[in-house]
């Protein structure tokens, strides 16, 4: 066990002090860097449990896509840090109640074996040892969840759909490229011939 | 201590030597598939492309190695240097990191583990990093522009690819990269009563259609031509790579040629029975695995460099309409058509 302890409090440790420079990078895309990383090593923490769908999930979704949309944002994006910065201490109230609701949140979760020890003996079934996790999650997403799972699907294409109508804009006079009228086209509809006299034109 | 050489000591050493070993394979493999995607290129324009260095040009890459890591790097004045420098060696070290799962031969393979295609897919979908890194930290307009393109491009064509590889997986029943080879021993072949075609066994005929699919998508996310306009030369002089020089640009340049043969290498896994010999008759189920799976390699990469010869650069909108508009409902119907099929048939396991 001294080895997986030994990495748990590296992945653990990189992880924190990427977290902490996330929000301490003065550049944003150093930010969004030091994100990555927070990423990186929560999938390392993933791997520590077994849980080695969930870590390679992590890595393909919000690093391979998410964090990938995120730096193409940050880069095109000109913030003056100075100017943002202005406003930190009106919303340290906010941030300081958010905070609090998560720090009491994860002690729920953390110490549920103090207030309900039968909700913690629930929550230790262990896979099966002669199943890979793939097929462990599948077996209960798409059998004992499959209202959740079908329902956070609808709430994702709502927001899809939002997206597109938000953002969608047909204006008028702009010529768009219809690949199946440009590949209809033969000599007979696309070419005039035209005598031309010399001297005079067309 | 003893037990702790024995625990932990002794596999780390040889899984340090089996890892030398393959990659000291992967970058010789590598310095003859560049030569090789070269004198395709010179042949296809009938050429003779590179034959000075060594005998038919057979040191050509090494000698452009030398160049390369002689010269004196420069870094530009105005870039975010630490990110500048860090690009080249993400982009490199990923693409390396991937031959990790790789199963080169029956029972070769690093490390065996359960969720090895999606580890490949997960290390894949990163080499984009490396390109945006290096374009937004050489802090210029034609490395940014090659950037966003770059990410733009490789997060589009993830999104096919990923379904091409989940239309494998529900044929296979396993993300393990040994299990799916091993799922290609039986098939069409043992249908029509001949099982010595071992060839019409492999994924490539039943799934045909996401074999094409795969093999367009995988020079769209490894920004080979007719989908480089990362670095189109015509227009953005080289994309993310103008600012770079010597041993930075090599470290790029690597990583480029690494990712596409990971790409060569996954379609070989996937789609063309990996280290299983094509015809299960005498002189061939003689010849070791390793020698079928770098064989097949070589052939996906032979394809990769006669597209590179005969097909003109795409436009962006054009990459993009391919990408959205006709892969993604192709592969995605596709899904659904394979699980229908395997469920309807109780073909699958």
């Amino acid at each position: 066990m001294g080895l997986a302890a030994a990495f748990f409090y590296l992945f653990a440790g990189v992880l924190i002090a990427s977290a902490f420079m996330v929000i301490a990078a003065r550049n944003p895309v150093h930010s969004v860097l030091w994100l990555i990383l927070a990423f990186f090593n929560a999938a390392g923490l993933f791997l520590l449990l077994g849980a080695e769908f969930l870590a390679m999930i992590l890595v393909v979704v919000y690093v391979g896509a998410v964090a990938v949309l995120f730096l193409f944002v940050v880069m095109m994006l000109d913030i003056d840090f100075a100017e943002l910065r202005q406003g930190f201490l009106e919303y340290v109230p906010i941030g300081a109640v958010i905070g609090a609701i998560f720090l009491v949140e994860l002690l729920l979760v953390v110490t549920t074996w103090i207030f309900s020890p039968e909700a913690a003996a629930q929550a230790q079934v262990p896979i099966p040892g002669d199943m890979s996790n793939v097929a462990a999650i599948g077996q209960v997403l798409y059998t004992k969840y499959i209202l959740f799972f079908q329902l956070s699907g609808m709430v994702l294409l709502v927001a899809m759909i939002g997206a597109i109508v938000l953002t969608l804009r047909h204006k008028a006079g702009v010529k768009r490229q219809d690949i199946s009228v440009q590949v209809a086209r033969n000599p007979a509809t696309a070419i005039e011939v035209r005598k031309v006299e010399s001297g005079k034109g067309i | 201590m003893a037990e702790f050489w024995t625990d932990y000591g002794w596999p780390a050493t040889v899984m340090v030597a089996q890892s030398v070993a393959l990659l000291v394979g992967l970058l010789v493999l590598i310095a003859y598939l560049l030569l090789a995607d070269r004198k395709v290129w010179a042949a296809v324009q009938l050429r003779r492309g590179p034959n000075v260095v060594g005998a038919f040009g057979l040191l050509q890459s090494f000698a452009d190695l030398l160049k390369f890591v002689l010269k004196e790097p420069v870094v530009p004045a105005s870039s975010n240097k630490g990110v500048f420098l860090l690009a080249p060696l993400v982009s490199c070290i990923l693409a390396l990191a991937a031959w990790a799962v790789v199963p080169i031969a029956d029972g070769w393979v690093i490390a065996d583990i359960n969720v090895g295609i999606l580890y490949i897919f997960a290390i894949s979908s990163l080499g984009v990093y490396g390109i945006i890194m290096g374009g937004w930290a050489s802090n210029s307009k034609y490395p940014f522009l090659g950037a966003l393109r770059s990410a733009a491009q490789m997060v589009s064509y993830e999104v096919s690819i990923g379904f091409v590889i989940i239309t494998v997986l529900l044929c296979v029943g396993s993300l393990n990269l040994s299990e799916i080879v091993n799922a290609q021993q039986t098939g069409l072949a043992d249908k029509i009563g001949l099982p010595w075609l071992t060839f019409l066994n492999w994924f490539w005929l039943p799934l045909l259609p996401m074999f094409g699919i795969f093999f367009i998508s995988a020079l769209a996310e490894t920004n080979r031509p007719p989908f480089d306009l990362p670095e189109a030369e015509s227009e953005l002089v080289a994309g993310f790579m103008v600012e770079y020089a010597s041993t930075p640009y090599l470290l790029f340049m690597l990583g480029e040629y690494v990712a596409i043969t990971t790409m060569c290498a996954m379609m070989t896994i996937l789609f063309m029975g990996g280290w299983l010999p094509p015809l299960d008759i005498a002189p061939f189920n003689w010849v070791p695995g390793i020698f079928w799976f770098v064989f097949k390699v070589c052939l996906a990469f032979f394809m990769f460099a006669m597209v590179k010869a005969m097909v003109p650069r795409y436009r962006y909108d054009q990459l993009m309409r391919l990408g959205w508009k006709v892969f993604l409902p192709l592969s995605l119907a596709m899904v659904v058509i394979v699980a229908a099929v395997l469920q309807l048939t109780g073909w699958a396991a």
